[in-house]
Protein backbone atom coordinates (compact mmCIF):
# COMPACT_ATOMS: atom_id res chain seq x y z
CA UNK A 1 0.00 0.00 0.00
CA UNK A 2 2.55 2.33 1.35
CA UNK A 3 4.80 1.82 -2.43
CA UNK A 4 1.70 2.45 -4.60
CA UNK A 5 0.91 6.08 -2.26
CA UNK A 6 4.95 6.43 -3.14
CA UNK A 7 4.27 5.99 -6.96
CA UNK A 8 0.86 8.00 -6.74
CA UNK A 9 2.26 10.86 -5.52
CA UNK A 10 5.39 10.73 -7.66
CA UNK A 11 3.29 10.51 -10.81
CA UNK A 12 1.27 13.63 -9.86
CA UNK A 13 4.35 15.70 -9.23
CA UNK A 14 6.13 14.35 -12.43
CA UNK A 15 3.05 15.39 -14.38
CA UNK A 16 2.98 18.43 -12.80
CA UNK A 17 6.35 19.46 -13.56
CA UNK A 18 6.10 17.94 -17.03
CA UNK A 19 2.84 20.55 -17.81
CA UNK A 20 4.39 23.17 -16.28
CA UNK A 21 7.82 22.90 -18.57
CA UNK A 22 5.75 22.42 -21.52
CA UNK A 23 3.53 25.90 -21.14
CA UNK A 24 6.69 27.19 -19.86
CA UNK A 25 7.84 26.17 -23.86
CA UNK A 26 4.87 27.26 -25.27
CA UNK A 27 4.92 30.82 -23.56
CA UNK A 28 8.77 31.66 -24.09
CA UNK A 29 7.45 30.91 -27.91
CA UNK A 30 4.66 33.13 -27.87
CA UNK A 31 6.64 36.07 -26.62
CA UNK A 32 9.67 35.66 -29.15
CA UNK A 33 7.18 35.35 -31.88
CA UNK A 34 5.72 38.71 -30.70
CA UNK A 35 8.49 40.60 -29.78
CA UNK A 36 10.13 39.43 -33.29
CA UNK A 37 6.65 40.75 -34.96
CA UNK A 38 7.05 44.43 -33.28
CA UNK A 39 10.60 44.32 -34.80
CA UNK A 40 9.60 43.83 -38.12
CA UNK A 41 6.70 45.81 -38.12
CA UNK A 42 8.98 49.00 -36.89
CA UNK A 43 11.55 48.93 -40.03
CA UNK A 44 8.18 49.48 -42.23
CA UNK A 45 8.90 52.82 -43.80
CA UNK A 46 7.14 53.88 -46.61
CA UNK A 47 7.67 57.12 -48.37
CA UNK A 48 4.96 58.92 -50.33
CA UNK A 49 6.52 61.27 -52.98
CA UNK A 50 3.80 63.86 -53.25
CA UNK A 51 5.78 65.72 -55.98
CA UNK A 52 8.33 68.37 -56.69
CA UNK A 53 8.59 71.50 -54.35
CA UNK A 54 9.04 74.09 -56.92
CA UNK A 55 5.04 72.89 -57.54
CA UNK A 56 3.90 74.00 -53.88
CA UNK A 57 3.39 77.82 -54.03
CA UNK A 58 3.50 79.69 -50.46
CA UNK A 59 0.45 80.32 -48.60
CA UNK A 60 -1.13 77.28 -49.98
CA UNK A 61 -2.96 73.97 -49.08
CA UNK A 62 -2.89 70.56 -50.80
CA UNK A 63 -5.03 67.94 -49.73
CA UNK A 64 -3.96 63.99 -50.63
CA UNK A 65 -7.34 62.25 -50.28
CA UNK A 66 -6.11 58.77 -50.69
CA UNK A 67 -2.84 59.40 -48.36
CA UNK A 68 -5.16 61.32 -45.58
CA UNK A 69 -2.51 63.77 -45.68
CA UNK A 70 -2.84 67.81 -46.11
CA UNK A 71 0.57 69.42 -47.25
CA UNK A 72 0.55 73.05 -46.58
CA UNK A 73 3.87 75.37 -47.03
CA UNK A 74 3.20 78.62 -45.55
CA UNK A 75 4.33 82.20 -46.59
CA UNK A 76 7.78 81.78 -45.07
CA UNK A 77 8.22 78.40 -48.11
CA UNK A 78 8.28 76.25 -44.68
CA UNK A 79 6.58 72.65 -45.21
CA UNK A 80 4.07 71.09 -42.66
CA UNK A 81 2.57 67.23 -43.39
CA UNK A 82 -0.50 67.15 -41.28
CA UNK A 83 -2.36 64.17 -41.04
CA UNK A 84 -6.44 64.52 -41.93
CA UNK A 85 -7.17 62.24 -39.45
CA UNK A 86 -9.08 63.93 -36.65
CA UNK A 87 -7.49 63.43 -33.11
CA UNK A 88 -11.26 63.16 -31.67
CA UNK A 89 -12.51 60.06 -33.38
CA UNK A 90 -10.88 59.68 -36.44
CA UNK A 91 -12.94 60.87 -39.10
CA UNK A 92 -11.37 63.13 -42.17
CA UNK A 93 -10.71 66.74 -41.22
CA UNK A 94 -11.50 69.34 -44.30
CA UNK A 95 -9.25 72.16 -45.05
CA UNK A 96 -11.31 75.86 -44.56
CA UNK A 97 -10.33 79.23 -45.12
CA UNK A 98 -9.14 79.29 -41.32
CA UNK A 99 -7.73 76.13 -41.04
CA UNK A 100 -9.51 72.73 -40.87
CA UNK A 101 -12.51 71.61 -39.27
CA UNK A 102 -13.68 67.99 -38.59
CA UNK A 103 -17.62 67.25 -39.43
CA UNK A 104 -18.24 64.39 -37.30
CA UNK A 105 -18.33 66.63 -34.11
CA UNK A 106 -16.90 70.26 -35.08
CA UNK A 107 -14.00 70.64 -34.07
CA UNK A 108 -11.57 72.81 -35.72
CA UNK A 109 -8.14 73.16 -36.03
CA UNK A 110 -6.28 76.49 -37.12
CA UNK A 111 -3.53 76.60 -39.91
CA UNK A 112 -1.08 74.75 -38.30
CA UNK A 113 -3.35 71.80 -36.65
CA UNK A 114 -3.57 73.31 -33.55
CA UNK A 115 -7.24 72.66 -31.74
CA UNK A 116 -9.14 76.09 -32.09
CA UNK A 117 -12.32 74.49 -30.54
CA UNK A 118 -13.28 70.94 -28.77
CA UNK A 119 -13.64 68.20 -28.67
CA UNK A 120 -10.33 67.84 -29.88
CA UNK A 121 -8.18 67.71 -27.44
CA UNK A 122 -5.03 67.72 -29.31
CA UNK A 123 -3.16 69.36 -32.09
CA UNK A 124 -3.60 66.75 -35.34
CA UNK A 125 -1.09 64.50 -35.91
CA UNK A 126 2.20 65.43 -38.31
CA UNK A 127 4.33 63.48 -40.39
CA UNK A 128 7.88 63.87 -41.61
CA UNK A 129 9.22 65.83 -44.17
CA UNK A 130 12.01 65.44 -46.43
CA UNK A 131 13.41 66.55 -49.63
CA UNK A 132 15.04 64.85 -51.98
CA UNK A 133 16.64 65.81 -55.67
CA UNK A 134 13.68 68.26 -55.08
CA UNK A 135 11.04 65.99 -54.63
CA UNK A 136 8.56 66.19 -51.12
CA UNK A 137 8.78 62.73 -49.57
CA UNK A 138 6.52 61.69 -46.34
CA UNK A 139 6.90 59.68 -44.46
CA UNK A 140 3.32 58.05 -43.56
CA UNK A 141 4.28 55.12 -41.58
CA UNK A 142 5.24 57.59 -38.72
CA UNK A 143 2.69 60.17 -37.19
CA UNK A 144 3.90 62.21 -35.01
CA UNK A 145 1.89 63.50 -32.11
CA UNK A 146 2.25 66.48 -30.30
CA UNK A 147 0.68 68.99 -28.27
CA UNK A 148 0.82 72.09 -30.17
CA UNK A 149 3.15 73.84 -32.56
CA UNK A 150 6.12 74.94 -32.95
CA UNK A 151 8.54 76.75 -35.19
CA UNK A 152 10.96 73.47 -35.19
CA UNK A 153 8.15 71.51 -37.01
CA UNK A 154 8.31 73.18 -40.41
CA UNK A 155 10.78 71.93 -42.92
CA UNK A 156 12.88 74.49 -44.63
CA UNK A 157 14.49 73.50 -48.50
CA UNK A 158 17.21 76.41 -49.10
CA UNK B 1 -55.75 17.06 -24.05
CA UNK B 2 -54.03 13.67 -23.97
CA UNK B 3 -50.14 12.29 -23.52
CA UNK B 4 -47.86 14.24 -25.87
CA UNK B 5 -44.68 12.49 -27.48
CA UNK B 6 -42.29 14.63 -29.49
CA UNK B 7 -41.92 18.29 -30.73
CA UNK B 8 -45.02 19.36 -29.42
CA UNK B 9 -44.25 18.24 -25.98
CA UNK B 10 -40.71 19.60 -25.96
CA UNK B 11 -42.12 22.77 -27.10
CA UNK B 12 -44.46 23.04 -24.32
CA UNK B 13 -41.95 22.07 -22.44
CA UNK B 14 -40.31 25.67 -21.96
CA UNK B 15 -43.30 26.36 -20.25
CA UNK B 16 -44.71 25.11 -16.90
CA UNK B 17 -47.66 22.97 -17.29
CA UNK B 18 -49.79 25.39 -14.99
CA UNK B 19 -49.33 29.32 -15.32
CA UNK B 20 -50.68 32.39 -13.08
CA UNK B 21 -53.04 33.88 -14.64
CA UNK B 22 -52.15 37.62 -14.11
CA UNK B 23 -48.50 36.46 -14.94
CA UNK B 24 -49.51 35.81 -18.63
CA UNK B 25 -52.04 39.18 -19.11
CA UNK B 26 -50.55 40.83 -21.67
CA UNK B 27 -50.22 44.25 -20.32
CA UNK B 28 -47.84 42.19 -17.22
CA UNK B 29 -44.79 41.61 -19.79
CA UNK B 30 -45.80 43.11 -22.79
CA UNK B 31 -44.51 39.64 -24.10
CA UNK B 32 -41.12 41.20 -24.85
CA UNK B 33 -38.91 38.71 -23.83
CA UNK B 34 -40.81 36.46 -26.04
CA UNK B 35 -40.98 39.48 -29.42
CA UNK B 36 -36.71 39.27 -28.57
CA UNK B 37 -36.77 35.44 -28.52
CA UNK B 38 -38.69 35.22 -31.91
CA UNK B 39 -36.63 38.26 -33.36
CA UNK B 40 -33.24 36.43 -32.64
CA UNK B 41 -34.99 33.39 -34.88
CA UNK B 42 -36.03 35.65 -37.57
CA UNK B 43 -33.07 37.56 -37.79
CA UNK B 44 -30.93 34.14 -37.40
CA UNK B 45 -32.77 32.67 -40.18
CA UNK B 46 -32.82 35.83 -42.41
CA UNK B 47 -29.08 36.38 -41.65
CA UNK B 48 -27.75 32.69 -43.04
CA UNK B 49 -29.86 33.35 -46.31
CA UNK B 50 -27.97 36.58 -46.29
CA UNK B 51 -24.76 34.73 -45.67
CA UNK B 52 -25.07 33.11 -49.67
CA UNK B 53 -25.35 36.48 -51.07
CA UNK B 54 -22.41 38.38 -48.76
CA UNK B 55 -18.99 38.87 -49.90
CA UNK B 56 -17.18 39.84 -47.08
CA UNK B 57 -14.46 41.95 -48.63
CA UNK B 58 -13.49 45.74 -49.66
CA UNK B 59 -13.69 45.14 -53.03
CA UNK B 60 -16.80 42.53 -52.52
CA UNK B 61 -19.24 43.71 -50.09
CA UNK B 62 -20.95 46.53 -50.95
CA UNK B 63 -21.30 45.24 -54.39
CA UNK B 64 -22.37 41.90 -53.77
CA UNK B 65 -25.47 44.07 -51.46
CA UNK B 66 -26.27 45.86 -54.54
CA UNK B 67 -26.39 42.70 -56.76
CA UNK B 68 -28.83 41.05 -54.08
CA UNK B 69 -31.24 44.25 -54.57
CA UNK B 70 -31.11 44.42 -57.80
CA UNK B 71 -30.70 40.96 -59.19
CA UNK B 72 -31.93 38.19 -56.20
CA UNK B 73 -36.04 37.62 -56.39
CA UNK B 74 -36.72 39.08 -52.61
CA UNK B 75 -33.20 40.01 -51.94
CA UNK B 76 -34.52 43.57 -51.10
CA UNK B 77 -37.16 41.98 -48.70
CA UNK B 78 -34.52 39.84 -47.09
CA UNK B 79 -32.06 42.53 -46.24
CA UNK B 80 -34.59 44.58 -45.36
CA UNK B 81 -36.30 41.87 -43.02
CA UNK B 82 -33.05 41.32 -41.46
CA UNK B 83 -32.57 45.71 -40.76
CA UNK B 84 -35.40 46.12 -39.82
CA UNK B 85 -36.05 43.17 -37.45
CA UNK B 86 -32.03 44.31 -35.90
CA UNK B 87 -33.26 47.74 -35.32
CA UNK B 88 -36.38 46.53 -33.62
CA UNK B 89 -34.48 44.27 -31.54
CA UNK B 90 -32.59 46.77 -29.93
CA UNK B 91 -35.64 49.15 -29.35
CA UNK B 92 -38.15 45.40 -27.80
CA UNK B 93 -34.74 44.48 -25.78
CA UNK B 94 -34.45 47.97 -23.94
CA UNK B 95 -37.95 47.96 -23.04
CA UNK B 96 -37.18 44.67 -21.84
CA UNK B 97 -35.07 45.78 -19.39
CA UNK B 98 -37.29 49.08 -18.56
CA UNK B 99 -40.04 46.81 -17.89
CA UNK B 100 -38.05 44.41 -15.52
CA UNK B 101 -36.61 47.15 -13.95
CA UNK B 102 -39.88 49.28 -13.19
CA UNK B 103 -41.52 46.15 -12.08
CA UNK B 104 -39.32 45.37 -9.37
CA UNK B 105 -38.30 42.12 -11.02
CA UNK B 106 -34.53 41.96 -10.76
CA UNK B 107 -34.30 40.95 -6.65
CA UNK B 108 -33.96 38.11 -4.88
CA UNK B 109 -33.88 34.90 -7.00
CA UNK B 110 -34.02 37.16 -9.94
CA UNK B 111 -30.58 39.01 -9.24
CA UNK B 112 -28.46 36.36 -11.41
CA UNK B 113 -30.73 36.55 -14.63
CA UNK B 114 -30.51 40.64 -14.52
CA UNK B 115 -26.81 40.16 -15.55
CA UNK B 116 -27.75 37.49 -17.66
CA UNK B 117 -29.75 39.93 -18.86
CA UNK B 118 -27.40 42.44 -19.31
CA UNK B 119 -25.46 40.49 -21.23
CA UNK B 120 -27.95 39.86 -23.70
CA UNK B 121 -28.62 43.64 -23.95
CA UNK B 122 -24.81 44.07 -24.44
CA UNK B 123 -24.90 41.27 -27.23
CA UNK B 124 -27.99 42.79 -29.10
CA UNK B 125 -26.17 46.05 -29.26
CA UNK B 126 -23.02 44.57 -30.29
CA UNK B 127 -24.31 42.20 -32.84
CA UNK B 128 -26.20 45.38 -34.51
CA UNK B 129 -23.24 47.29 -34.44
CA UNK B 130 -20.34 44.74 -35.77
CA UNK B 131 -23.80 44.35 -38.51
CA UNK B 132 -23.82 48.10 -39.23
CA UNK B 133 -20.18 47.71 -40.92
CA UNK B 134 -20.98 44.81 -43.16
CA UNK B 135 -23.01 46.75 -45.80
CA UNK B 136 -19.18 48.71 -46.25
CA UNK B 137 -21.22 52.03 -47.38
CA UNK B 138 -20.35 55.63 -46.43
CA UNK B 139 -22.94 55.54 -43.19
CA UNK B 140 -21.32 52.04 -42.27
CA UNK B 141 -17.90 52.84 -42.42
CA UNK B 142 -17.71 56.59 -40.63
CA UNK B 143 -20.26 54.96 -37.65
CA UNK B 144 -18.15 52.62 -37.23
CA UNK B 145 -15.08 54.60 -36.96
CA UNK B 146 -16.53 56.85 -34.68
CA UNK B 147 -16.99 54.21 -32.47
CA UNK B 148 -14.23 52.43 -32.31
CA UNK B 149 -11.87 55.48 -32.19
CA UNK B 150 -14.58 55.98 -29.13
CA UNK B 151 -13.10 52.95 -27.60
CA UNK B 152 -9.68 54.54 -27.61
CA UNK B 153 -10.02 56.80 -25.18
CA UNK B 154 -10.71 54.02 -22.25
CA UNK B 155 -7.54 54.17 -20.44
CA UNK B 156 -4.75 51.74 -20.92
CA UNK B 157 -6.44 49.10 -22.73
CA UNK B 158 -8.43 51.54 -25.13
CA UNK B 159 -5.73 51.63 -28.15
CA UNK B 160 -4.99 47.68 -27.70
CA UNK B 161 -8.54 47.30 -27.74
CA UNK B 162 -9.30 49.44 -30.75
CA UNK B 163 -6.38 47.86 -32.59
CA UNK B 164 -7.48 44.80 -32.03
CA UNK B 165 -11.15 45.33 -33.08
CA UNK B 166 -10.16 46.95 -36.39
CA UNK B 167 -7.20 44.97 -37.14
CA UNK B 168 -4.94 47.88 -37.86
CA UNK B 169 -4.96 51.57 -37.01
CA UNK B 170 -8.15 52.87 -39.13
CA UNK B 171 -10.97 50.53 -40.45
CA UNK B 172 -9.92 48.64 -43.16
CA UNK B 173 -10.54 45.25 -44.84
CA UNK B 174 -9.46 43.33 -41.82
CA UNK B 175 -12.38 44.90 -39.91
CA UNK B 176 -14.57 44.44 -41.99
CA UNK B 177 -13.29 40.12 -41.73
CA UNK B 178 -13.27 40.62 -38.20
CA UNK B 179 -16.62 42.37 -37.82
CA UNK B 180 -18.03 39.43 -40.09
CA UNK B 181 -17.55 36.37 -38.29
CA UNK B 182 -18.50 38.24 -34.89
CA UNK B 183 -21.71 39.13 -36.66
CA UNK B 184 -22.13 35.86 -38.26
CA UNK B 185 -20.49 33.50 -35.86
CA UNK B 186 -19.29 33.81 -32.39
CA UNK B 187 -21.91 36.44 -31.13
CA UNK B 188 -25.05 34.53 -32.31
CA UNK B 189 -23.64 31.24 -30.63
CA UNK B 190 -22.66 33.35 -27.56
CA UNK B 191 -26.35 34.71 -27.63
CA UNK B 192 -27.76 30.81 -27.77
CA UNK B 193 -26.12 30.22 -24.82
CA UNK B 194 -27.13 33.38 -23.11
CA UNK B 195 -30.75 32.90 -24.01
CA UNK B 196 -31.08 29.26 -23.07
CA UNK B 197 -29.34 30.70 -19.26
CA UNK B 198 -32.16 33.28 -19.60
CA UNK B 199 -35.11 31.70 -20.23
CA UNK B 200 -33.81 28.89 -17.71
CA UNK B 201 -33.65 31.25 -14.86
CA UNK B 202 -37.09 32.64 -15.17
CA UNK B 203 -38.61 29.10 -14.88
CA UNK B 204 -36.01 28.41 -11.83
CA UNK B 205 -37.83 31.71 -10.51
CA UNK B 206 -41.30 30.17 -11.26
CA UNK B 207 -42.19 32.25 -13.84
CA UNK B 208 -42.29 36.34 -14.33
CA UNK B 209 -43.41 38.08 -11.09
CA UNK B 210 -46.94 39.15 -10.14
CA UNK B 211 -47.69 41.66 -7.38
CA UNK B 212 -49.02 38.99 -4.53
CA UNK B 213 -47.63 35.68 -4.52
CA UNK B 214 -50.15 34.16 -2.33
CA UNK B 215 -53.41 34.96 -4.31
CA UNK B 216 -52.66 33.01 -7.02
CA UNK B 217 -54.88 31.28 -9.95
CA UNK B 218 -52.90 28.99 -11.63
CA UNK B 219 -54.57 27.93 -15.28
CA UNK B 220 -53.35 25.51 -17.41
CA UNK B 221 -50.40 27.23 -19.93
CA UNK B 222 -51.79 25.17 -22.62
CA UNK B 223 -54.17 26.80 -24.46
CA UNK B 224 -54.27 30.05 -22.30
CA UNK B 225 -50.79 31.06 -22.80
CA UNK B 226 -49.83 29.17 -25.46
CA UNK B 227 -52.21 30.63 -27.92
CA UNK B 228 -51.49 34.35 -27.03
CA UNK B 229 -47.96 33.60 -27.90
CA UNK B 230 -48.72 32.04 -31.24
CA UNK B 231 -50.60 34.92 -32.30
CA UNK B 232 -48.18 37.98 -31.04
CA UNK B 233 -45.51 35.81 -32.97
CA UNK B 234 -48.22 36.34 -35.78
CA UNK B 235 -48.83 39.41 -35.37
CA UNK B 236 -45.46 40.53 -35.30
CA UNK B 237 -44.20 38.50 -38.11
CA UNK B 238 -46.70 39.68 -40.42
CA UNK B 239 -46.13 43.75 -39.70
CA UNK B 240 -42.41 42.91 -39.96
CA UNK B 241 -43.16 41.96 -43.59
CA UNK B 242 -45.18 44.21 -44.68
CA UNK B 243 -42.53 47.03 -43.10
CA UNK B 244 -39.88 45.29 -45.07
CA UNK B 245 -41.77 45.30 -48.25
CA UNK B 246 -42.54 49.05 -48.40
CA UNK B 247 -39.93 50.62 -46.51
CA UNK B 248 -35.79 50.14 -47.93
CA UNK B 249 -33.28 49.70 -45.39
CA UNK B 250 -30.85 52.67 -45.74
CA UNK B 251 -27.32 52.09 -48.57
CA UNK B 252 -25.95 54.83 -49.23
CA UNK B 253 -22.50 55.45 -51.82
CA UNK B 254 -19.44 53.03 -51.20
CA UNK B 255 -17.63 53.55 -48.51
CA UNK B 256 -14.62 56.38 -49.03
CA UNK B 257 -12.08 56.48 -46.12
CA UNK B 258 -11.16 59.62 -47.46
CA UNK B 259 -14.17 61.95 -47.06
CA UNK B 260 -16.05 62.10 -44.26
CA UNK B 261 -19.63 63.01 -44.75
CA UNK B 262 -20.78 65.77 -42.97
CA UNK B 263 -22.62 65.17 -40.25
CA UNK B 264 -21.13 61.94 -39.98
CA UNK B 265 -23.09 59.87 -37.26
CA UNK B 266 -22.74 56.58 -35.22
CA UNK B 267 -25.70 53.84 -35.30
CA UNK B 268 -28.79 55.75 -33.55
CA UNK B 269 -28.86 54.11 -30.33
CA UNK B 270 -25.31 54.97 -30.13
CA UNK B 271 -25.78 58.75 -30.80
CA UNK B 272 -26.44 59.80 -27.05
CA UNK B 273 -23.24 58.69 -26.58
CA UNK B 274 -21.76 61.25 -29.48
CA UNK B 275 -24.01 63.91 -28.41
CA UNK B 276 -22.30 63.69 -25.22
CA UNK B 277 -18.91 63.74 -26.11
CA UNK B 278 -19.37 67.04 -28.28
CA UNK B 279 -19.91 68.28 -24.44
CA UNK B 280 -17.30 66.84 -22.39
CA UNK B 281 -14.34 65.31 -22.31
CA UNK B 282 -13.80 62.11 -23.49
CA UNK B 283 -11.99 60.66 -20.69
CA UNK B 284 -15.83 61.29 -18.86
CA UNK B 285 -17.39 60.58 -21.73
CA UNK B 286 -16.26 57.43 -22.74
CA UNK B 287 -14.67 56.20 -19.50
CA UNK B 288 -16.20 57.90 -15.86
CA UNK B 289 -19.73 58.36 -16.83
CA UNK B 290 -20.01 55.02 -18.45
CA UNK B 291 -18.54 52.62 -15.79
CA UNK B 292 -20.33 54.68 -13.12
CA UNK B 293 -23.48 53.72 -15.36
CA UNK B 294 -22.43 50.11 -16.17
CA UNK B 295 -21.13 49.66 -11.59
CA UNK B 296 -24.93 51.16 -10.85
CA UNK B 297 -26.55 48.74 -13.47
CA UNK B 298 -24.78 45.84 -11.95
CA UNK B 299 -25.13 46.50 -7.93
CA UNK B 300 -28.77 47.72 -8.50
CA UNK B 301 -30.04 44.20 -6.73
CA UNK B 302 -27.25 44.17 -4.14
CA UNK B 303 -28.33 46.92 -2.23
CA UNK B 304 -29.96 46.75 0.83
CA UNK B 305 -33.86 47.38 0.91
CA UNK B 306 -36.13 47.42 3.84
CA UNK B 307 -38.57 46.90 1.73
CA UNK B 308 -39.51 45.17 -2.05
CA UNK B 309 -42.89 45.57 -3.37
CA UNK B 310 -41.74 42.36 -6.15
CA UNK B 311 -44.05 42.68 -9.15
CA UNK B 312 -45.87 46.16 -8.20
CA UNK B 313 -45.19 48.26 -10.94
CA UNK B 314 -42.75 51.43 -9.96
CA UNK B 315 -42.74 49.89 -6.10
CA UNK B 316 -45.40 52.04 -4.88
CA UNK B 317 -48.08 54.48 -6.26
CA UNK B 318 -45.32 57.09 -5.03
CA UNK B 319 -42.73 55.52 -6.60
CA UNK B 320 -44.73 56.09 -10.11
CA UNK B 321 -45.20 59.77 -9.36
CA UNK B 322 -41.61 59.83 -8.38
CA UNK B 323 -40.68 58.52 -11.49
CA UNK B 324 -42.86 60.81 -13.80
CA UNK B 325 -41.45 63.79 -11.85
CA UNK B 326 -37.60 62.46 -12.86
CA UNK B 327 -38.56 62.12 -16.24
CA UNK B 328 -39.33 65.51 -16.60
CA UNK B 329 -36.12 67.05 -14.10
CA UNK B 330 -33.72 65.13 -16.44
CA UNK B 331 -35.46 66.06 -19.75
CA UNK B 332 -35.10 70.03 -18.20
CA UNK B 333 -31.64 69.21 -16.49
CA UNK B 334 -30.00 67.35 -20.03
CA UNK B 335 -31.78 70.19 -22.54
CA UNK B 336 -30.56 72.93 -20.15
CA UNK B 337 -26.96 71.79 -20.14
CA UNK B 338 -26.92 70.74 -23.73
CA UNK B 339 -27.93 74.12 -24.68
CA UNK B 340 -25.62 76.12 -22.48
CA UNK B 341 -22.14 73.80 -23.93
CA UNK B 342 -23.31 74.47 -27.31
CA UNK B 343 -23.92 78.28 -27.18
CA UNK B 344 -20.82 78.65 -24.88
CA UNK B 345 -18.51 76.24 -27.42
CA UNK B 346 -17.73 73.78 -25.12
CA UNK B 347 -17.27 75.59 -21.70
CA UNK B 348 -13.75 76.08 -23.63
CA UNK B 349 -14.59 79.99 -23.34
CA UNK B 350 -14.67 80.16 -19.60
CA UNK B 351 -10.49 79.94 -19.02
CA UNK B 352 -7.43 79.35 -21.00
CA UNK B 353 -5.49 78.54 -18.32
CA UNK B 354 -6.99 76.01 -16.43
CA UNK B 355 -6.21 72.31 -18.28
CA UNK B 356 -8.59 71.14 -20.58
CA UNK B 357 -9.68 68.17 -18.68
CA UNK B 358 -11.17 69.93 -15.93
CA UNK B 359 -12.89 73.00 -18.28
CA UNK B 360 -14.33 70.41 -20.70
CA UNK B 361 -14.29 67.16 -18.13
CA UNK B 362 -14.91 68.05 -14.57
CA UNK B 363 -17.00 71.30 -15.14
CA UNK B 364 -19.93 69.82 -17.02
CA UNK B 365 -19.79 66.85 -14.62
CA UNK B 366 -20.64 68.22 -11.49
CA UNK B 367 -22.93 70.72 -13.53
CA UNK B 368 -24.70 67.56 -14.20
CA UNK B 369 -24.51 65.36 -11.22
CA UNK B 370 -24.72 68.34 -8.91
CA UNK B 371 -28.26 69.26 -9.30
CA UNK B 372 -29.38 65.64 -9.79
CA UNK B 373 -27.85 64.87 -6.63
CA UNK B 374 -29.81 67.94 -4.79
CA UNK B 375 -32.70 66.55 -6.64
CA UNK B 376 -32.63 63.54 -5.36
CA UNK B 377 -31.41 64.64 -2.07
CA UNK B 378 -35.28 66.54 -1.98
CA UNK B 379 -36.80 63.70 -3.11
CA UNK B 380 -35.43 61.60 0.00
CA UNK B 381 -36.21 64.59 2.39
CA UNK B 382 -39.67 66.25 1.38
CA UNK B 383 -41.23 63.12 -0.29
CA UNK B 384 -39.67 60.82 2.36
CA UNK B 385 -38.94 58.57 -0.76
CA UNK B 386 -37.57 55.03 0.23
CA UNK B 387 -34.07 53.69 -0.87
CA UNK B 388 -35.65 51.57 -3.78
CA UNK B 389 -37.64 54.57 -5.12
CA UNK B 390 -34.62 56.59 -5.25
CA UNK B 391 -32.73 53.82 -7.20
CA UNK B 392 -35.68 54.26 -9.65
CA UNK B 393 -35.52 57.84 -9.91
CA UNK B 394 -31.36 57.88 -10.35
CA UNK B 395 -32.06 55.64 -13.37
CA UNK B 396 -34.94 57.06 -14.47
CA UNK B 397 -32.84 60.69 -14.55
CA UNK B 398 -29.79 58.56 -16.14
CA UNK B 399 -31.75 56.66 -18.60
CA UNK B 400 -33.74 59.76 -19.82
CA UNK B 401 -30.33 61.92 -20.41
CA UNK B 402 -29.35 59.02 -22.59
CA UNK B 403 -32.77 59.35 -24.53
CA UNK B 404 -32.54 62.75 -24.88
CA UNK B 405 -28.72 63.02 -26.24
CA UNK B 406 -29.75 60.70 -28.31
CA UNK B 407 -32.43 62.40 -29.48
CA UNK B 408 -31.02 65.29 -29.97
CA UNK B 409 -27.99 63.97 -32.02
CA UNK B 410 -30.79 62.33 -34.78
CA UNK B 411 -32.89 64.78 -35.23
CA UNK B 412 -31.38 68.01 -34.15
CA UNK B 413 -28.12 68.36 -35.27
CA UNK B 414 -27.31 68.69 -39.20
CA UNK B 415 -23.87 70.12 -40.99
CA UNK B 416 -21.09 70.67 -38.75
CA UNK B 417 -23.04 69.07 -35.98
CA UNK B 418 -25.08 72.06 -35.05
CA UNK B 419 -28.43 72.63 -33.32
CA UNK B 420 -30.48 73.07 -36.56
CA UNK B 421 -31.97 75.47 -34.68
CA UNK B 422 -29.04 77.80 -34.82
CA UNK B 423 -27.77 76.93 -38.50
CA UNK B 424 -27.83 80.05 -41.00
Amino acid sequence: MEDLKKIKLTRRQWLKALIISILSIELMYVFTSLSKNNLRRKQNKSMYNAGKLSSFQPGQVYPFGTQKLYLSRFEDGGLLAISTRCTHLGCMVQANDNGFVCPCHASSFNQYGEVLSSPAIRALDIFPVEVEKGMVMVDLSSPIKRKGFDKSQLHYES
Amino acid sequence: MGKQTGIRAFLLHLHPKQVDERAIKFTRTFGLGGINALLFVILAVSGLLLRFAYIPSQVGAYDSILALQNNVSFGSLLRNLHHWSAMLMVVTAFLHLLRVFYSISIFQERRKNWFFGLGLMLLVLFSNFTGYLLPWDQLSYWAVTIMTNMLEYFPVIGQPLANLFRGGDSVNEQTLLNFFTLHTGLLPLLFVVFSILHIWQVRKAKGVTVSDKTARTMVPAYPNLVWKEIVLALLLIALLLVFSMFVDAPLQEKANPAISPNPSKAPWYFMGFQEMLMHIHPFFAVFVIPVIVVAFLCYVPYFKYQELNIGQWFHSAKGKKLTIVSILFSCVLTLLLILISDISAGFQTLSGKLPLIIITGLIPFFLYFTPMLAFLFLLKKQQEASRIELIIAFFTIITMSYLVMMFVGILLRGKNMELIFFQT
